[in-house]
């Protein structure tokens, strides 16, 4: 196995003539779970819309395994669809949670997933819930779907973007945890943004410090919150204001 | 008004064939205008290219356009001497069949279908497309989820479509004929026995169009009932 999974190089990324990403080099291994942290507006989504091949680089170029995605090349279907993304707000569709749980694995051909969604569906304690309909549910209970349905494809890299913003301490534990077990069982690649430092700390083998789109410090958690290199670092990890 | 319709039935059981010809006519037109207006509206609603502002300005025309105008341009093509009616092929309908009448509603139609599906589309969250897309949609499967999402609006738009049709009358008349038995449909009845004096039967047969009009809907509806709920 090569020793990463994704590799950034020289990566920008503008709207309308605006940088808002520039990722000079940056590598995520294999298994590991990589938070992205980082003030409102630093890129974080924008990066991971990136790194889920949702939306090309401006310019530079991102290895993932064996391919390469830049600003021409689109990344091809089967490699794409070892990555997925729970996003900000759980977006479901509006259909029975059972059919959101198993969008994604009938757009890969699967008929029979019954048994696969009713494992993820349990696994996020949502376990009766599966004919109600997604409109329906509460909003810690839409997250929980929204990871359901992002597991049950069982994906090399899991990105998630803020998945426990606003949610309850019940919730947030409940995610923590399914992240981290999915992460020691299945070895699980997982990108998350969080803009919650002590969140990073629970649950990150590494860290990186995003500002206005670019990385100010990546290293592993020990060192980013104990001996950061940076005194932004040191400003973030203190919870002062770094803008 | 049961009366009515009784008394028509009775006396007349050619209105029959022009109940099934008024369906057949404008079921067919809408089936034309959905396969052309859904994938159209889709396109116009999700993708950006050249010339997109100009194609919507166009549609947005469309649906208000006059239908006796569109009947008066469907003529002129069909007719012997037009462009489309001289080179006589098989797949060109003759001026005063019900094919013609086919293609008039058609015209008419599509716009309809296309705006208010475009509209409807536009109105799904872009944000769930990234969603659809990121659990690893291809762009068939990304269009097919949104117009899924927007289904409510696109049942509204075939509706739009059928509605535009089923009632209209000076596109059919012109392009049609109003031949007895041939492409006599409900609304050129109702000109006809008017003209004629008849205002009774005109007012029963305007009572079964609109009764038709009713259960299409219904029917449609039902569609869109069933999209509600659960798969
Ligand atoms: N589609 C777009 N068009 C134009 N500008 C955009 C677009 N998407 C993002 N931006 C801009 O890029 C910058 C970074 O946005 P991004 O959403 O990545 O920030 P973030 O770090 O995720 O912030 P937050 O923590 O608030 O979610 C912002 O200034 C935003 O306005
Ligand atoms: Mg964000």
């Amino acid at each position: 196995m090569s020793d990463f999974v994704y590799q950034l190089r020289d990566v920008t990324k503008e709207y309308n003539g605006r940088r808002v990403l520039q990722v000079d080099g940056l590598d995520i291994r294999p298994g590991e779970i990589f938070a992205l942290v980082g003030p409102s507006g630093a890129g974080k989504s924008t990066m991971l819309r990136l790194l889920n091949f949702l939306e090309h680089p401006t310019t530079g170029r991102i290895h993932f395994r064996e391919a390469e995605f830049n600003p021409s090349r689109p990344m091809p279907l089967k490699l794409r669809r070892r990555v997925t993304t729970v996003f900000q707000s759980p977006l479901l569709l509006n259909r029975s949670v059972g059919a959101n749980v198993s969008y994604g694995l009938r757009l890969r051909g699967r008929r029979n997933s019954g048994r696969r969604v009713e494992a993820a569906l349990k696994e996020v304690g949502l376990k009766h819930m599966a004919r109600q309909r997604a409109r329906t549910l509460s909003g810690g209970e839409a997250q929980r779907v929204a990871l359901a349905r992002a597991i049950v494809l069982q994906p090399d890299v899991l990105l998630l973007d803020e998945p426990t913003a606003n949610l309850d301490p019940y919730n947030v534990g409940l995610i923590e945890d399914i992240v981290q077990a999915l992460n020691r069982q299945r070895q699980t690649t997982v990108v998350l943004v969080t803009h919650n430092v002590f969140q990073a700390k629970r649950l990150a083998h590494r860290v990186a410090l995003l500002l206005e789109g670019q990385i100010v410090e990546a290293s592993d958690v020990e060192m980013f919150f104990e001996s950061p290199r940076d005194p932004r670092t040191a400003a973030f990890v203190r919870g002062e204001m770094v803008y | 008004m049961f009366q009515a319709i009784q008394l028509i039935i009775t006396r007349d059981p050619a209105l029959f064939e022009i109940v099934a010809l008024s369906l057949r006519v404008s079921s067919t037109a809408l089936l034309f205008s959905t396969l052309v207006g859904v994938p159209l509206g889709a396109a116009l609603g999700l993708s950006r290219f050249a010339g997109r502002r100009l194609v919507i300005a166009l549609l947005y025309t469309g649906m208000g356009f006059p239908p006796v105008v569109i009947g008066l341009f469907v003529y002129l093509m069909l007719s012997r001497s037009g462009p489309l009616g001289s080179l006589n092929s098989p797949l060109i309908p003759a001026l005063f069949t019900p094919g013609a009448m086919v293609v008039a509603q058609s015209i008419i139609s599509f716009p309809l279908v296309g705006g208010f599906t475009m509209a409807a589309v536009m109105g799904v969250d872009p944000q769930l497309r990234q969603q659809v897309r990121s659990l690893g949609a291809t762009p068939w499967q990304t269009t097919l989820a949104v117009l899924t999402e927007a289904r409510v609006g696109v049942v509204v738009s075939i509706i739009a479509g059928f509605g535009s049709i089923i009632s209209e009358v000076g596109a059919v008349m012109m392009v049609g004929g109003n031949i007895e038995g041939r492409t006599r449909v409900l609304t050129t009845a109702i000109v006809l026995e008017t003209s004629k004096g008849n205002f009774d039967l005109a007012m029963a047969i305007g009572v079964i169009l609109l009764g038709l009009a009713f259960l299409a809907n219904v029917a449609m509806l039902s569609l869109q009932g069933r999209a509600f709920s659960n798969e």
